[in-house]
């Protein structure tokens, strides 16, 4: 018996039908979804429970919910979130499934740590996971590293960041700039090379995207900040000289006080502003900086990362 | 005595490939090249550990699988379909039948093991581009992949001498996800008294450990696998199928082929 | 020595939840089969032939009794060497061609290696599956599998054969193969031990035959011997149309077709009957004896 011609060409054409309108059904409720923000829920919350239901395949599923805590942190921050609730938990299970997830404690670090928007603005909860990854790792320099980043950027508590410094020196194959800041924390805390050597580390220590990004960013941050620092010191030196600010830079170099136009990490030129003070042109560009931007300058939601 | 059991056996391999059990391999295939390449999108510096933990996890779960849903059928299909009549009533011994059955099955998932072996390699060198010598441990998480394999065959033959497919699965399946927790096995009868401690003492030697023979994680990490512990654990492996395939010929000994 | 030796064979089986009920299947059975015998093992469905079967098999285990087959124990691989088993609707690894699954049961048989190719062979070629080596069974009608069934007992070259309702399921030209082979096997000396409800078959063939019903053995003995115990009938057809007054009390059955009456009459008034129409001047066209069947 031979299959119906008009059951065939209905079933046929309903098919194809039912494709497209569930396609565009679909692609509704995409858009729709991706103006809110992603799921604040975790679904299972405890990652003692998680590790439990893993079955043993903790190893898989940690790097599941690393991937999530990526893209989780990622999406928020293009939408300029001020909170990201559910980072901390999902690097605890991530964790929690596999302790030796270095880059984990990495990530929380870098983007746990620091406050908004630039990160959670959970510097403690930070300290704790890198603490409990020494404790699972004490032969991994790197998590040493990470915890005295986290004392001495968000915290400033210098001599718990010197602390870290001298415990991780202490590992083998450790990074030869630990024993440098460790020795030079007391001195020089607070000091432009003291963060740069930090950010370089930073930078060649890992090969996740986001945290090179953000340790570029910072880099050009503190190039811009001293730039300025010089060329405003410069400005004051020609006040005290001719007794007047200097309306542009071509005055500077008229009086042999700058050799050339002061340019930017970007390659753009600086702007003298009234009373000696620098501006960058678009200082857009540079997130983290703290001088050179114009009065009453707010900075916009940042997106410098890769995973933006 | 042996080369009938080589000749049950043989056919039980025989059995599973015509069963297009090994298209499997290409789900497998299709799931390690779309992560070999996406890794590298997803997550920079961890690419050889997830495509290890990833392939790893694969092997193992394709393979319960498989061995859960061919073991069920292995005795209660041929009783159902009364194939068994005509071999029984040959100069062929029920355990051998037993034994010949176990190894067709462990055998066609070693095969399988072995080809799955090859796509994670491959993987692994595309993401890599070169072998590293903590590499090789992960022939070591294989081969306890594959002492898991034995212990879940022979569990599903002891259920499938007795029980209904449908039954059999349930239990295999149930011993092996108890099997997983094991080492919580062990937590909570360390935290309890009495009657319920001796009760989970017992559970958790009788039970199948698959959580001791789970290495995946430490291999992914580079880590290496003590000597003394490969050695232990092939013996409690070993002992442990030996244990139950016993089972197995005690119970089918004794049954009536309505 | 006999080939088969049943010694009081026996099984009860236990259903419900718990074991409770009991149900008989096989009251104690005492039976010999001597070697070159084909015996016959009659009785309806559900009489406990296959349960007969299964028990000398060893697939089942007795309730009480033992037999010996080959002067051997059930369970002696020595001697399942020498006996071949077709059990009843087989079915078989359908994955398997016709050449494979024979060389698969040659070798569990111990069949040596060399001998294994010609005896597979030769035995396609004698239950007519020459032409069907090569196909999977799963292609196989009824009657192939039957064959089948038929060739994989006999390849190892067995002294005695067990055959459960070896001719169920098929046409009349498949039975006729079956009977064949039967009468070849005893004519090369086996012993062939099976069962069948059909009636005609075993008349035919068997030496000797059992009849059982509902679990217990109702009668052995040569088919002759069987009938003969019951009482012979005459059939007498004569023009008429209607059964004589005289002729009523002595006929078991009657007929009228046409100008003709057909009437069953016990041997015993046989001759009372023809006087009677004789004197009622009917003209007697045959007189036939009816063979009595082992119904």
């Amino acid at each position: 018996m031979k299959p119906s011609a008009p059951t065939t060409l209905i079933a046929g054409i309903l098919l194809v039908v039912c494709l497209g309108t569930s396609g565009f059904a679909r692609y509704h409720l995409d858009q729709t979804r991706s103006r809110t923000s992603p799921d604040e829920v975790l679904y299972v919350e405890s990652p003692r429970v998680i590790k439990r239901l893993s079955l043993g395949y903790d190893g898989l599923l940690a790097d599941i919910y690393w991937t999530r805590a990526v893209q989780y942190f990622g999406t928020k921050h293009v939408l300029g979130s001020r909170q990201y609730p559910l980072l901390g938990p999902l690097l605890v299970i991530t964790t929690v499934l596999d302790p030796h997830l270095t880059v984990a404690y990495e990530f929380g670090g870098n983007f746990l740590a620091p406050q908004p928007p630039y990160g959670a603005g959970m510097p403690q909860q930070a300290v704790q996971l890198a603490e409990y990854g020494i404790r699972n790792n004490p032969d991994d320099w790197k998590i040493y590293y990470d915890l005295g980043f986290i004392y001495y950027m968000e915290l400033k508590d210098y001599s718990k960041a010197a602390d870290a410094f001298a415990r991780g020196a202490n590992v083998p194959n450790a990074h030869p700039f630990l024993r440098v800041m460790a020795a030079q924390m007391a001195q020089h805390a607070g000091e432009l090379q003291m963060a740069r050597m930090m950010w370089v580390t930073a930078y060649q220590s890992t090969q996740d995207r986001d945290i090179r990004a953000n340790a570029a960013s910072h880099l050009l941050a503190l190039q811009v900040d001293e730039d300025v620092t010089n060329l405003e010191k410069l400005a004051s030196l020609y006040r005290e000289r001719t007794g007047h600010w200097p309306s542009n830079f071509s005055e500077l170099e008229a009086t042999g006080l700058l050799r050339a136009l002061p340019v930017d990490p970007l390659g753009h030129l600086y702007r003298l502003a009234p009373e000696g003070r620098v501006e960058v042109q678009e200082p857009d560009k540079f997130p983290f900086i703290k001088k050179g931007t114009p009065p009453g300058y707010t900075p916009p939601i940042p997106k410098f990362l890769p995973s933006d | 005595m042996s080369t009938r059991i080589v000749h049950i056996a043989s056919n039980t391999f025989r059995e599973a490939v015509r069963d297009r059990v090994l298209y499997n391999l290409i789900a497998f295939a299709l799931l390690m090249s779309g992560a070999a390449v996406l890794v590298g999108q997803i997550s920079i510096g961890i690419e050889r550990l997830v495509v290890v933990n990833l392939g790893l996890t694969a092997v193992s779960l394709f393979g319960v699988v498989i061995a859960i849903f061919i073991g069920i059928g292995l005795v209660s299909k041929e009783i159902e379909k009364r194939t068994l009549y005509t071999v029984l009533s040959r100069p062929v011994r029920r355990w051998e039948f037993i034994a010949g059955k176990f190894f067709g099955l462990a055998g066609t998932l070693v095969v399988n093991t072995a080809f799955m072996a090859v796509g994670v390699f491959a993987a692994l060198l595309y993401v890599s581009r070169a072998f590293h010598r903590a590499d090789a441990w992960i022939l070591v998480a294989l081969y306890f992949i594959v002492l898991q394999f034995l212990m879940i065959t022979a569990i599903a033959l002891l259920f499938s001498s007795f029980s209904s497919p449908l039954l059999s699965a349930v239990f295999a399946f149930s011993l092996f996800v108890v099997g997983s927790f094991a080492e919580d096995l062990r937590g909570f009868a360390a935290l309890a008294r009495g009657v319920s401690h001796w009760l989970a003492t017992g559970a958790v030697y009788l039970v199948p450990n698959f959580a001791s023979l789970n290495v995946i994680s430490s291999v992914a990490h580079e880590q290496p696998i003590a000597k003394q512990f490969v050695v232990s654990s092939s013996l409690y492996a070993l002992l442990y199928t030996g244990m139950v395939l016993c089972g197995a010929v005690l119970i089918f000994e004794r049954r009536n082929l309505k | 020595m006999s080939a088969i030796e049943i010694l009081g064979l026996e099984k009860t089986y236990s259903a419900g939840l718990w074991r409770k009920r009991q149900r008989c299947a096989l009251r104690p059975l005492h039976l010999n089969v001597e070697a070159g015998e084909v015996f016959g093992f009659l009785g309806p469905n559900g009489a406990g032939k296959t349960t007969t079967l299964k028990l000398l098999m060893g697939l089942v285990f007795p309730s009480g009794g033992s037999a010996r087959i080959l002067g051997r124990e059930i369970h002696d691989p020595r001697m399942k060497a020498q006996i071949g088993f077709l059990p009843e609707q087989p079915y078989f690894y359908d994955y398997l061609t016709a050449n494979e699954l024979l060389e698969y049961y040659a070798q569990l048989s111990g069949v040596a290696t060399q001998e294994r190719r010609r005896r597979v062979i030769e035995v396609l070629g004698r239950v007519g599956l020459e032409d069907a080596a090569r196909l999977p069974l799963r292609k196989f009608s009824k009657g192939m599998l039957q064959r089948v069934g038929i060739a994989q007992a006999i390849l190892h070259d067995p002294k005695v054969l067990f055959f459960d309702e070896p001719m169920s399921g098929l046409d009349p030209i498949g039975r006729r193969q079956v009977r064949d082979i039967i009468v070849e096997l005893k004519a090369l000396g086996k012993t062939v031990f099976f069962s069948t409800h059909i009636l005609s078959d075993a008349e035919s063939l068997c030496d000797r035959v059992a009849i059982i019903d509902m679990g217990e053995l109702r009668g052995v003995g040569a088919v002759a011997d069987l009938t003969a115990t019951v009482e012979g009938k005459v059939e007498i057809i004569w023009h008429g149309s209607s059964l004589p007054a005289s002729l009523q009390a002595l006929t078991s059955e009657s007929h009228l077709s046409g100008d003709l009456v057909r009437a069953v009459i016990r041997e015993a008034n046989q001759d009372a009957a023809i006087d009677a129409l004789r004197h009622l001047g009917v003209r007697i066209l045959s007189i036939t004896p009816v063979r009595t069947s082992l119904e």
